[in-house]
């Protein structure tokens, strides 16, 4: 008997009240919705729209039906262009990113290296930087003529290198400015996966006459491997919406970057050509939803993997 | 002997080790004082080479001329008043709806929650198009409203709340409630005070966030003084053929400073905010 007025007190007063039909939490959630049909859901279904038609901004609209898409894909379309690139950065940067900052978790989270906050700090202090401001840095310090980095170079003998100008060349300092940003955000995700292996687990394999390195691969990588993924698929949409690095990073003068010869042109600085230079809003749209369904596609694919397993 | 040997050896490692990540560090760091130094120096020692890290004649003339020829001071006020008030509104709406999704029973809300979940997998790229019409059409162009609505009801921010939410006790609401407290009331005085190192962790990720954002302001963004100092940096590269660092740099060093003093300052909330999506998500 007591165990049952218990029972009826322990159910909240608050969640008994919702069975009367209030509306309070609905209007307590209507802003994100109102909010989300007016800035997301509308835009996204109305650039649907104008993917299949042409429009300058003033005149009129005329249908066209797939042929911004197929201009897209045919030879001399950029977008196949723009995804090549950012597939090439991605296999640049993304594995030596992900296992370095995972190594360095681990150096990090060992007890026997002082000062792990101090380190900490500064590996990450480059993720909250204004990236305009350090693309900036980064295109003066690989100047040609008055940058750091040659100097650096013509200690050891190597002449001057046109480090933007090379198609190559410009895609890696890409990738070097990517992993210089981000290497500290992921090893903060790692560090807090890490926090959740217990320290008995590398005692008994100590004891056990395993090496650092054992442990590492055998312990450390698969307990993480929720948090690897989790990195490359953040990665994956980070590439892929690369925008504002190489739009300043092989800029020159007021052109917009993207060069040399397109080699380091994104999807986004794509449609930002298309959409407001160019004023053909009906291609920058066929480009963003073209993105959309890829970037859609690794959304899912990264819930199947992750979600089954968990 | 042979346990000494041993000994010796670790340490050498150890200095290796050291010696790697203070490399790192030193890596890590090198830009950003890249960038200070040339802030402080003038146009003919940044057009030099062999470059120099500290300046041979330091000077404010970068600075100076920023404010005289560029309304420098506006914008960075412009980018202080939009990533704050986009902040404190986006605190508001997620928690409100935080709140309802953590506290509440009602119908349909695991399926509205799963929803809100879904829309983070729309990259936000699809609506620029689209959205510049809309805010042509409305005279948002040029406004600051358009870069503060559109991200005031976050999906992050509500998934991130809720988490931190349902720590507090169910009996704390029941018993404001006994006492003739509103539902509206209880949020304000009870939830929000209690939420405070979850509103500070995401209240700086939005407003670095905002502070930030490039591609957004530069696109609706057009006269002079209603630019964010974010996009007036690149402004400043006005002339065809070559970059005015001194300019620039003086500009990044404006913009810079503040997010690493904030970042500084809270660092143990921010970090604990954005790692919550990895571990809980």
């Amino acid at each position: 008997m007591a165990k049952q007025v218990q029972g009826i007190e322990k159910e909240s007063l608050f969640k008994r009240k919702k069975r009367r039909g209030n509306k309070i939490p609905y209007l307590f959630i209507s802003p994100f919705f109102i909010l989300f049909a007016i800035f997301m859901l509308c835009p996204t279904l109305y650039s649907f729209y104008l993917s299949f038609h042409e429009w300058n901004g003033v005149g009129p609209t005329t249908y066209v039906g797939l042929s911004n898409y197929t201009k897209l894909f045919s030879g001399g379309g950029l977008f196949l262009k723009s995804m090549t690139n950012c597939t090439i950065i991605f296999f640049e940067y993304v594995p030596i990113m992900t296992l370095g900052a995972l190594i360095l978790a681990s150096l990090l989270n060992s007890r026997y290296i002082r000062l792990q906050g101090v380190f900490r700090t500064f590996i990450f202090l480059p993720y909250v930087t204004a990236i305009i401001a350090i693309t900036y840095s980064f295109q003066y310090l690989l100047d040609t003529n008055y940058g750091m980095i040659n100097l650096f170079l013509s200690w050891f003998g190597i002449e001057r290198i046109a480090w933007l100008n090379s198609p190559t060349l410009a895609r890696i300092c890409l990738s070097s400015l990517i992993t210089w940003r981000w290497l500290g955000y992921n090893m903060v995700l790692f560090l807090a996966g890490l926090q959740f292996i217990p320290p008995e687990l590398y005692e008994a394999a100590k004891i056990d006459g395993a090496t650092p390195l054992q442990s590492f691969l055998h312990i450390t990588i698969p307990l993480v491997k929720p948090i690897i993924f989790f990195c490359i698929f953040l990665s994956t949409i980070g590439t892929f919406s690369l925008f504002d690095e190489p739009f300043i990073l092989t800029s020159i003068g007021t052109s917009t970057g993207g060069g040399p010869v397109n080699a380091t042109l994104s999807p986004i600085l794509l449609l930002y050509n298309m959409g407001f230079r160019y004023l053909r809003f009906g291609t920058a749209s066929a480009v963003a939803y073209l993105l959309f369904v890829v970037l859609f596609l690794c959304g899912l694919f990264e819930i199947k993997f992750l979600g089954g397993k968990r | 002997m042979n346990l000494k040997k041993g000994k010796k050896k670790r340490c050498f490692k150890k200095i290796l080790l050291y010696l790697f990540l203070i490399l790192l560090v030193a890596a890590m760091v090198f830009p950003l004082l890249w960038m200070f130094s040339a802030a402080f120096k003038v146009k003919s020692e940044i057009f030099h080479f062999p470059p120099t890290l500290i300046p041979k004649n330091p000077t404010f003339s970068n600075f100076l001329s920023l404010f005289e020829r560029f309304p420098f001071g506006r914008n960075l006020l412009n980018s202080a008043f939009v990533a704050s008030s986009a902040a404190a509104l986006s605190l508001f709406f997620c928690s409100l709806a935080a709140f309802s999704f953590a506290k509440y029973r009602f119908s349909g809300r695991d399926f509205l929650f799963l929803f809100l979940l879904g829309t983070m997998l729309i990259p936000y790229h699809v609506t620029l198009i689209p959205l510049f019409i809309f805010y042509r059409r409305i005279q948002w162009i040029d406004k600051f409203w358009g870069l503060i609505f559109p991200g005031m009801a976050n999906a992050f921010g509500i998934f991130f709340m809720r988490q931190y939410m349902f720590l507090i006790p169910d009996e704390l609401l029941d018993s404001a409630r006994i006492d003739g407290c509103s539902d509206f009331r209880i949020f304000l005085q009870i939830i929000l005070p209690m939420c405070r190192p979850a509103l500070t962790a995401l209240g700086v990720i939005f407003f670095m966030a905002s502070w930030n954002n490039f591609l957004w302001p530069l696109i609706i963004l057009k006269s002079d003084k209603m630019l964010t100092a974010v996009v007036a940096i690149r402004r400043l590269q006005s002339g065809p053929l070559w970059t005015p660092y001194g300019l620039i740099f003086a500009g990044s060093v404006l913009v810079v400073l503040p997010l690493i003093i904030l970042f500084l300052a809270v660092q143990k909330e921010f970090i604990a905010g954005i790692t919550s999506g990895a571990i809980k998500g």
